[in-house]
């Protein structure tokens, strides 16, 4: 039942899309990255130990590129928090990968400037090039590519961001077609030199 | 004006450590170490310092709410989340010119009392991180943090904590969650953060360019600073155009800079061949101004008076090419997208919007979805816990009074007008 008289309130206008995350393989931390992790828990109050389980996530993704229920299960061990307590973090920021991705993935920003500096065409050049729809990953599981929201450089727009951290600016259809082409030929080396801008 | 946070922007060097302490780096905190707590904070309230998150709280006053007889840590936060749409001016800074964030924040500790200040940096930011850590390990390592800092005898740390997606985190009581390692979802107020904030210990939660300010403030002195700008709108200020300008950027300047200023002569104009639609001058939450109302002086004061807000200070540009109704629909993407679920009416309310505003834009319109989306909007505003939910209803209800007529054209032509040739090509051939 809808609160509001005039609103449908049924098939297609609820949004309710929890699923859970995979099992996946049993997961520990590498030593070096526990040991990382440890460094990190010591930043915080020794009772707050809680504080790390977002850089706590991002190392198990660089670990495995995806979170998986086991992992989860794995950090609220370290933490000494519960698996709900992860899995209510981890289904919140956008940043994580609930489920695999490609080993590049190409992130375009939608929001508004960099919609009207032709984000839309980039993201339709990197789709057609790679013949998948917009959140899919295309065969060789090399690339995957999203949408985001406001990456904050309207004064680059448009901007590609690649694997949570490197950076594509003033993309256009031509330069990202061209990136997909580099990150074939050279692999991460082509990622390089692509923020630090500063105008003239 | 000269520029005060930019002035070594574009030095090829700007962000290390070496070229920070030839340019007068450190020295507003070594005058800081040399003041009373209290007097610092009393020199912050006489500078009119302003927040540049967004709200334009007084910092002197936020300080002063700090609950200084609490037998718990003090902590800043340090919010550098920067997600409001049409804002970059905190990635400049911090990308640029590090160590300015870092004293600023050392300021703040001595002011309030703290010993750990936490730098909130939106997890999109990694390679701004990057900087930020290699440049705070040189604060160390020389310090200027850490333990007797400046050899005061005086131990501060500062901790960066890298975000991971999530717009909602920079607002202050849903980053101290965020911080604490939970869902980015803002607290009930009050207890107000200076009472209760991180670890429910007393917090100040401050952007990145207020902190900035910091040491100018303190080497120059509060009335240089207020003679600056115009009475109760403290200097100097960042400003972000972005948008159908041919030059995007950062501009620092006066807030006596009239908008049209800013976007004419400071980001160049308008694209060649196109004329100016509208304009959002405070990043993405703010109420439009059309091409008559600009002739104000870009304050906060000024700017409210106009009828919009100076917010975060990043302007969108639209030229005519611009569908409005798509505007606030890609608006509401944003916003459906990055509300937190805690309270309903956001929830619930902004996908509402979106879904109604998809139709009106693909062409399926009917005339009472007009009535429709301000009743869901006015039931949005004012009913949530943050702001976030008078963010999100207002670029439905700014469109709708300024641009009711393109609304009812896609209603009655049963198609959007306008074709502009930055759109994607499916949509456009989808659409017509």
């Amino acid at each position: 039942m809808s609160f509001h008289p005039l609103m449908p309130y049924g098939e297609g206008w609820h949004r309710s899309d929890r699923t859970l995350v995979a099992e996946g393989e049993p997961f520990a931390f590498t030593r070096e990255r526990a040991a990382a992790l440890e460094e990190i828990c010591g930043k915080y109050p020794a009772d707050q130990r809680k504080s790390a389980v977002l850089a706590a996530l991002y190392l198990v993704q660089e670990q495995q590129g995806y979170l998986t229920a086991s992992a989860m299960r794995h950090v609220g061990e370290f933490l000494r928090i519960t698996p709900a307590e992860v899995e209510d973090v981890a289904s919140y920021y956008v940043m994580f990968f609930k489920a695999p991705v490609g080993r590049y993935v190409l992130q375009v920003c939608r929001t508004l400037s960099c919609a009207l500096a032709g984000a839309e065409r980039v993201t339709e050049t990197l789709c057609e090039k790679l013949g998948i729809e917009l959140g899919g990953t295309d065969p060789s599981g090399m690339f995957t590519v999203l949408e985001f929201e406001c990456l904050g450089a309207c004064d680059r727009a448009p901007i590609v961001m690649v694997n949570n951290e490197h950076w594509h600016e003033k993309a256009t259809p031509e330069s990202c077609a061209a990136l997909l082409d580099d990150l074939k030929q050279r692999g991460a080396a082509a990622l390089s030199g692509c923020h630090l801008r500063v105008e003239k | 004006m000269e520029p005060v946070l930019t002035r070594y922007i574009r030095e090829p060097n700007s962000y290390t450590l070496d070229f920070y302490t030839k340019h007068d780096g450190y020295e507003g905190l070594k005058k800081t170490l040399a003041t009373q707590p209290g007097d610092v904070i009393e020199i912050v309230k006489a500078s009119g310092l302003r927040g540049r998150g967004g709200a334009g709280f007084p910092t002197g006053l936020k300080w002063q709410f700090i609950d200084k007889k609490s037998p718990k840590p003090k902590y800043i936060a340090c919010n550098a989340d920067e997600s409001e749409p049409g804002t970059f001016k905190d990635h400049l800074l911090m990308e640029r010119n590090p160590h300015l964030l870092f004293e600023g924040c050392l300021i703040g500790c001595w002011a309030i009392g703290a010993k750990v200040a936490y730098i909130y940096i939106r997890g999109e930011f990694y390679h701004v991180q990057r900087i930020l850590e290699a440049e705070l390990a040189k604060a160390y390592a020389q310090g200027y943090c850490g333990r007797n800092i400046m050899g005061s005898g005086w131990d501060c740390d500062i901790v960066i904590h890298r975000g991971a997606g999530a717009y909602e985190a920079g607002e202050e009581t849903a980053l101290i969650e965020s911080l604490e390692g939970k869902r980015a979802q803002p607290r009930i107020k009050p207890p107000f953060p200076a009472v209760s904030g991180l670890y429910n210990a007393p917090t100040a939660v401050n952007n990145v360019e207020t902190l900035c300010n910091l040491p100018a403030i303190m080497i120059n002195g509060a009335e240089w600073f207020t003679a600056l700008g115009p009475e109760k709108n403290g200097e100097p200020k960042l400003y972000c155009v972005s948008g159908h300008v041919k030059k995007p950027g950062v501009y620092e300047t006066s807030m006596r800079t009239t908008l049209k200023q800013l976007i004419f002569d400071y980001a160049g104009g308008i694209r060649d061949g196109h004329q100016l639609k509208a304009v959002i001058p405070g990043g993405s939450s703010v109420p439009i101004l059309l091409p008559d109302q600009l002739d104000v002086p870009a304050s906060f004061d000024d700017v409210a008076k106009a009828g919009s807000l100076l917010g975060s200070a990043g302007i969108i540009v639209m030229d005519e090419t611009t569908c409005m109704v798509w505007a606030a629909q890609n608006l509401m993407h944003f916003y459906m997208h990055e509300s937190c679920g805690k309270c309903t009416p956001c929830r619930e309310g902004g996908d509402w919007l979106y879904k109604l505003l998809s139709k009106i834009e693909r062409g399926e319109g009917e005339s009472r979805d007009l009535d429709l989306l301000n009743s869901v909007a006015n039931n949005i505003l004012g009913k949530t816990l943050c702001a976030f939910g008078d963010a999100e209803a207002t670029p439905v209800l700014t469109t709708l009074q300024h641009f009711r007529q393109e609304y009812e054209q896609h209603i009655r032509d049963g198609r959007c007008p306008v074709q502009a040739d930055w759109r994607g090509h499916s949509i456009l051939t989808a659409a017509h």
